[in-house]
């Protein structure tokens, strides 16, 4: 008989790599059983749907994002040393 | 060798100029810094490292990749840097969180006899959580106050979608150390989103 936390294990590696039949088997009678389980398997849905939301937002953010002048100086200034040095 | 012919073989290089890198490809260098390390500073200096190291590394630029690719390949490794270096900069100022990050973990959520210490509370409707947005920002919130490693995982595999492998290989860990944090991350961040944000839900109605 599986206890909460291998339950909670198995639920949460089941978004890693496929469960093995009889994973499958105890985890789904389990989650029959137990409420709180049930909860954590909904609770673990919506926790990777709002990551989804987030990369989204993330990417968006990241797609307009320019390196910004100044920084782009203090490297230019920084690779001609180094461009420099190597030519030395 | 003169100064100037000097300087034409050197920009002759299949891998182009330093100068030609910085403006043809600065800026998609900095996106994928900042999406990864998510500070403008720290993405900086990802980039300059970057850029030095590939001026330092130009003579082995095979061709055949493209240009950006081979310094995209290098910035990689710098971003790797940079977070064992935050790995060790939180370690050292901060005993706790590393206490935190390599402990089993499960003994807050979990009784000896591995039941769940506390019933676990009713979420309500997905759909209308994640239409109002509060929930994707306590998420957020949560996620910036892990430990900076089980964070940082995180995020490569949840926010940024990279496969197990390439996790596993970069950071070398194995597997199953990885499925452990990404578990004991979500343990975390489900403690933390019920004290925040249902708390917070709570009080509105």
């Amino acid at each position: 008989m599986l206890t909460c936390k291998d339950a909670s294990h198995l639920l949460s590696e089941r978004q890693e790599r496929p469960l093995s039949r009889r994973e499958r088997w105890g985890l789904r009678l389990h989650l029959w059983m137990c409420v709180s389980c049930r909860r954590f398997e909904q609770q673990l849905d919506l926790m990777r749907r709002a990551m989804r939301l987030l990369r989204r937002r993330v990417e968006a953010e990241a797609d307009a994002a320019e390196l910004p002048a100044d920084a782009r100086e203090r490297i230019r200034r920084a690779l001609a040393e180094g461009h420099d040095r190597a030519k030395d | 060798m003169e100064e100037a012919n000097l300087n034409k073989h050197l920009d002759e290089h299949p891998a182009g100029s330093p100068e030609t890198w910085l403006d043809e490809h600065g800026s998609a260098l900095y996106r994928y810094a900042l999406l990864h390390l998510r500070d403008p500073h720290k993405a900086e200096d990802a980039v300059q490292e970057a850029l030095l190291a590939a001026l330092g590394a130009r003579g082995r630029f095979a061709g055949g990749a493209s240009v950006r690719t081979w310094l995209v390949g290098i910035l990689k490794h710098k971003v790797m840097d940079q977070f064992r270096r935050q790995a060790r900069e939180v370690q050292l100022e901060d005993p706790d969180d590393r206490a935190e990050s390599d402990a089993p973990g499960d003994e807050s959520d979990f009784d000896p006899s591995g039941h769940w210490r506390n019933k676990l509370s009713d979420w309500g409707n997905p759909e209308e959580m994640l239409e109002r947005g509060e929930f994707v920002a306590f998420l957020q919130r949560c996620l910036d106050a892990l430990p900076q490693r089980l964070a940082h995982l995180f995020w490569l595999r949840e926010v940024l979608e990279e496969d197990t492998k390439t996790i596993c290989k970069d950071l070398a860990i194995t597997p199953n150390n990885l499925w452990t944090m990404l578990h004991r991350t979500r343990l975390g961040l489900r403690r933390c989103l019920d004290s925040t944000w249902l708390k917070d839900a709570g009080r509105r109605g």
